[in-house]
């Protein structure tokens, strides 16, 4: 009873978050809005006993995306107002669209096809369980290979995100340590040969 | 008791908030991509459902790859993003049209 309660709680916020999310005015609140999603899903994940995962959402997602997202709406100097003019006059097009999805979808996902007759409630796990250990040892062992691919994909996003956003200015004044140590001494030194001349006796 | 057809119901709600919110914030990129973030998160709740459910982990190992991907590409979005906005000063959908598409 109380498990139902505090999960229609969470689902309840999680709908009213994710609605906010998609008809904020401001970027800001909507970025706000979408971590709240984060938090609420991390909980109801931890309903399922699903540790890791709730607490890799709250530091990958919270902590490293949407704290991106957050920099990127603020450092763009966005006028918000042109940015919402269509809003109203898709608006029937999108419920109509988002309300025909979700009708197909109830209908295929009832209680008569995945209800608790189906599929059985998990027994809750000993005190001793670990979801992270037995996620490393499924991770590290049968997909090592997928995993280490992630890796790179990771590196790749890392480098390409750099490549993108590093900005040459001509018009800086910078120095070019290669080139200052690679000058020789005919490149800078000229010495010229003068004869010498008699000086000038003061009268 | 909770059963498996309350989490896909959840996920199948989240999905389809995600898709209006598309539909409606067609200008900005923003948005977009938060409404792509909140569709990976509505899939993830399906395969963490169904992992718990039936007993097997290969699902949270798939949740795993899914936030690592989804990871990737908020950053290389974002940065596309900056680009864009300093080349065209503007991140409206209707404006970039230099394609001619």
């Amino acid at each position: 009873m109380l498990e139902q309660i505090v999960f229609f709680t969470l689902a309840a916020a999680l709908v009213a978050s994710a609605l906010a999310v998609i008809s904020a005015r401001n970027p800001v609140y909507a970025a706000l809005f979408l971590v709240l999603c984060f938090f609420t899903s991390a909980a109801i994940w931890l309903l399922l006993e699903v540790e890791f995962l709730a607490i890799v959402l709250i530091l990958v997602y919270v902590g490293a995306v949407m704290v991106l997202f957050l920099f990127v709406v603020m450092m763009l100097d966005v006028n918000v107002a042109p940015l919402k003019e269509g809003f109203a006059r898709y608006l029937p097009v999108g419920l109509l669209v988002a309300a025909a999805m979700l009708a197909e979808m109830l209908l295929v996902l009832g209680a008569q096809r995945f209800g608790l007759e189906r599929f059985p409630a998990p027994v809750p796990n000993p005190p001793d369980y670990n979801n992270t250990r037995e996620l490393g040892e499924v991770l590290y062992t049968q997909y090592v290979y997928p995993f280490e691919i992630a890796a790179v994909i990771l590196l790749v996003a890392i480098v390409a995100a750099i490549a993108l956003t590093l900005r040459r200015r001509p018009q800086v004044k910078h120095q070019t340590p290669a080139k200052q140590v690679q000058v020789k001494r005919e490149d800078r030194l000229k010495i010229v040969s003068m004869p010498a001349e008699k000086r000038e006796v003061e009268s | 008791m909770i059963g498996l057809n309350h989490f896909l119901v959840l996920g199948a709600v989240m999905f389809c908030i995600s898709v209006a919110g598309i539909f409606l914030n067609r200008k900005n990129v923003l948005i977009l991509l938060m409404a792509i973030e909140l569709m990976l998160l509505a899939v993830n709740m399906n395969f963490v459902a169904f992992s718990r459910f039936l007993g097997n982990t290969d699902g949270q190992v798939f949740v795993f790859f899914i936030l690592t991907v989804a990871a990737a590409e908020a950053a290389i979005g974002l940065a596309i993003l900056v680009v864009l906005f300093r080349n065209r000063e503007t991140i409206n959908v209707e404006e970039l049209d230099s394609l001619k598409g």
